[in-house]
């Protein structure tokens, strides 16, 4: 199914991926790899582990009880799950959750929180740093002059920006979006969106989205989940194209179904 | 062989290392953190060890049975011929006196939980709440003094009793004290009640009478006993108010204007006249593990219970 | 039509009948909460009536005189800050940090489900089994003695429970979001803890233990027989009157004694004892509770 790529460029290998929670399996046995400087589109329905795959790439899920997860992920490599320093895993990965969450901090130490926690405590890195983020997701000009005020306060579109900023504040070499633009207007979705297609060239992008047309305009390559299954993974032309190798994936583009 | 990043001018945070002594001492931490969390059984096996162990020679003693001291009232433990350590009588009054006070605050308790979760408008809820707050935090031994000022001498003057410490002032006294709790835990299992549930009733054109007594009740029942049950925990295990309102007579009471003695009362009573080590000291320590056991298993089926609702 | 919807509203004597069911449930209701409150207030009024002719601010920074049948308090109220403040001293680290065990890094399991029930059955155990185990643990077999720092053990652990109840309750106020947050850029727990989980919660915290300040004042059984004692004479107003191996009074226990076992105390002493040891205790609690209320108009989110 998964054509064979150059070393250099497989950048995340999954291989027979499942995942329980309790007794009740969400992801039956899903194998596919993601190549560096790509953009992943991943798409389907509600309910068909989208979220639970990306939780599984960075062991978050290691957070929540009674999960039961087999087969292999491996980052540059790795197997994520014999990894010792789960830390370190992480903040190779940038992750943006479908809800903004503003911690309750400055605008500043919200961004500069990771890289901290990385160990970083020169005071000039982490103002060009923190400027950097913020000016990546968009939001610099709006919060330039308060950046000692509330990250909760901000609203939920801000929050949003956020959040991206602070998943981009640990310089990950992967950026993992969990449908971003649930939050957030059109206008702001348009302009992370060519955000994203510039930091394509410094890291790997997977998109996660219920917006089929989101993955049209910015993927190199779609995966199709459905029910814990993987049904189709291909160049994004081809998934929305008229010929899909398999006809739910036409079905579910073309919003026949889903 | 790294592949280009047309981008991959600088990464700090990539280089970046956190320092040795940083990581050391949060592992430190975490090891502490988990200790203090682990000192908690310490101190329950703590407590039932240490108590059981200063009773332990009692029991190994020839003229010393178990039955005898669950089941006689003859309590002499200064007596020079004719020792008796039996401690029914005690457990009678600590019977009586709970029960009386449970007879007391149940209905009112509730009714007051009722009143705070379905009637009260809320600005006064917020401020009963509070009132009620205050109450829990009087110390008992307050209690037990306005129970041998106030208490019994209103009950002189009314019933005639001849004292007024007696199971009347204690079963009152404990019934006050047990009020705050059962208010409290009673109006979180109404406030459990889905809304629904009173929704449902009032379209059907239930008078809230009827939707206390036919909706609300059944469906908090849990809650409601859980309440009752912490009521009893705290009516069992209370020393110095029931120590300075029942009076200090050891024997099985015949009424509620009878003077009793509580289990508690009696260790409190007793133990400092009872020299270390002596049979009359063990045997005070053999009624702390049964008050232990005693509330031990009250506490567990009412958590059970609370347990049981939040599942739900 | 009209007609119909008039005679469908208007009341009938079955509807005033339900009304007045319901003013008669809601009047039944209201008079047993009143039942239980007016009561109180009228008792505390009364001891606050009685204990007018003593209550002074001499009576506060006085010693008791002629064998306690007159004087003042003094001892009894410094001998009761040392054993709170001692015992807090001991029980909020620990509490704490237990219930920020237990909330942060406890997974489910038996273990730590038998710890949660350890808790719950600390907080149940009664306070003359708590005498009995500081007697025999701190007294006898640490070699404390009867002293102050026996008496201060026996209360902090006493006292833990409750402030692991309360600290978890402040911990798990918190919304799970804001950690996962941090957990997904790579921050460890304990880094996730110090950030954002103690800083949004700490004002729950100090509450909790604020109220096991008045709790531990109150108390007098388990330090009745590990380290509280009938009279020590002690200099009036001396702020620092007792060793922590010596043995010290205790307002509780000072009110104990001169309401039950020395004849003779003028009148007016055990009931302005009373009102004094009443009205530390719903001082701290009123000022925890309006710490509690500040602090929740004041969130950050």
């Amino acid at each position: 199914m998964v054509t064979p790529m150059p070393a250099a460029d497989l950048h995340i290998e999954i291989r027979d991926l499942r995942l329980a929670y309790g007794t009740k399996e969400v992801i039956h046995g899903v194998s596919f790899d993601i190549h560096r400087h790509e953009i992943l589109g991943v798409i389907g329905p509600a309910q068909s582990g989208k979220t639970s795959l990306l939780r599984c790439l960075n062991r978050t899920i290691d957070f929540t009880p009674g999960t039961h997860v087999s087969g292999t992920v491996k980052v540059d490599g790795q197997d994520v799950r014999k990894m010792r320093n789960v830390f370190e895993l992480r903040r190779k990965i940038g992750m943006v959750a479908p809800l903004p969450v503003g911690l309750p901090l400055s605008i500043y130490d919200n961004v500069a929180f990771a890289p901290r926690a990385a160990g970083l405590t020169r005071r000039a890195e982490l103002d060009a740093l923190v400027e950097q983020c913020l000016r990546q997701a968009a939001l610099w000009d709006e919060v330039k002059d308060r950046l000692n005020s509330l990250g909760t306060k901000l609203s939920g579109g801000q929050q949003q920006r956020l959040t991206i900023a602070r998943a981009l504040s640990h310089q990950p070499e992967i950026l993992c979006l969990d449908e971003f633009s649930i939050a957030i207007d059109p206008v702001t979705t348009m302009r992370i969106e060519e955000v994203l297609k510039e930091l394509r060239k410094s890291m790997t992008i997977v998109l996660v989205t219920n917006l089929t047309q989101q993955a049209r305009r910015l993927a190199d390559r779609t995966v199709f989940l459905w029910n814990g299954d993987l049904v189709e993974l291909g160049p994004t032309e081809v998934l929305f194209g008229d010929h899909p190798k398999d006809r739910r994936t036409y079905e579910y583009v073309q919003g026949i179904f889903g | 062989m790294e592949p280009t990043r047309p981008d991959s001018g600088h990464f700090p945070v990539r280089a970046a290392r956190r320092a040795r002594w940083a990581v050391a001492g949060e592992r430190a931490l975490e090891l502490f953190i988990r200790l203090c969390g682990y000192s908690a059984i310490v101190f329950v096996l703590g407590i039932f060890l240490f108590v059981f162990k200063e009773a332990l020679p009692i029991l190994t003693k020839e003229e010393f049975t178990l039955g005898e001291f669950l089941f006689s009232d003859q309590w002499y433990p200064t007596s020079e011929l004719n020792k008796r350590y039996g401690v029914l009588a005690m457990i009678a009054g600590t019977f009586s006196v709970t029960a009386l006070a449970m007879v007391i605050a149940v209905p009112f308790g509730l009714g007051a939980a009722i009143y705070l979760s379905e009637f009260c408008p809320p600005k006064l809820k917020e401020t009963l709440k509070i009132v009620i707050e205050l109450l829990a935090a009087i110390p008992s031994v307050v209690w037990g003094f306005i129970g041998l000022t106030v208490m019994s001498k209103l009950i002189t003057q009314y019933t005639g009793a001849p004292v007024g410490v007696n199971i009347l002032n204690g079963g009152i006294i404990l019934a006050l004290m047990s009020v705050p709790i059962i208010v409290s835990i009673g109006e979180d299992a109404l406030k459990a009640v889905p809304d629904s549930y009173r929704e449902a009733g009032i379209a059907l054109g239930t008078t809230k009478w009827q939707l206390v007594f036919r909706v609300l009740l059944p469906a908090a029942k849990n809650g409601l006993l859980a309440a009752v049950l912490l009521g009893v925990g705290r009516g069992v295990g209370e020393t110095m108010a029931v120590l300075m309102a029942t009076g200090h007579a050891v024997h099985i009471p015949g009424g509620i204007l009878d003077s009793v003695r509580t289990l508690t009362a009696n260790i409190a009573a007793e133990l400092g006249e009872a020299p270390a080590g002596s049979d009359h000291y063990r045997v005070l320590f053999l009624t702390g593990v049964l008050l232990f056991t005693l509330t031990f298993v009250v506490n567990l089926v009412a958590d059970l219970v609370v347990r049981g609702i939040r599942k739900k | 039509m009209n007609a119909d919807a008039q005679t469908r509203f208007t009341e009938t004597p079955r509807v005033r009948r339900k009304l007045r069911q319901e003013a008669l449930a809601q009047w039944i209701f209201a008079t047993m909460a009143a039942a239980m409150i007016v009561p109180l207030l009228l008792i505390v009024g009364y001891l606050v009536v009685r204990a007018a002719p003593s209550l002074s601010l001499e009576f506060i920074l006085d010693v008791p005189r002629r064998g306690m049948t007159d004087g003042g308090i003094w001892p009894a109220l410094i001998g009761t800050i040392y054993l709170v403040f001692l015992s807090l001293a001991v029980s909020a680290p620990v509490g704490i940090l237990a219930a920020v065990y237990l909330n942060e890094y406890a997974q489910d399991n038996w273990f730590n489900r038998l710890i949660n029930l350890a808790v719950i059955n600390l907080a149940g155990v009664p306070s003359i089994v708590h005498a009995l185990f500081g007697l025999g643990a701190f007294v006898y077999a640490a070699r404390f003695g009867y002293s102050i720092i026996a008496a201060s053990l026996t209360l902090a652990i006493m006292t833990l429970p409750v402030i692991i109840a309360s600290t978890r309750e402040a911990l798990a106020s918190v919304p799970r979001p804001f950690r996962e947050a941090c957990w997904n850029v790579g921050a460890t727990r304990w880094q996730t803890i110090r950030a954002v989980v103690l800083p949004n919660s700490v004002s729950g915290i100090l509450t909790g233990v604020i109220l096991q300040v008045s709790r531990a004042a109150g108390e007098t059984a388990p330090v009745m027989f590990t380290g509280a004692v009938f009279f020590k004479a002690v200099q009036r107003g001396d702020l620092l009157p007792y060793y922590l191996d010596e043995q010290c009074m205790a307002l509780s226990m000072h009110l104990y004694t001169i309401s039950t076992q020395v004849p003779g105390v003028k009148e007016s002493i055990p009931f302005a004892t009373a009102v004094v040891l009443l009205g530390l205790v719903l001082t701290v609690n009123a000022a925890a509770i309006a710490l509690r209320v500040r602090l929740r108009s004041r969130k950050k989110w």
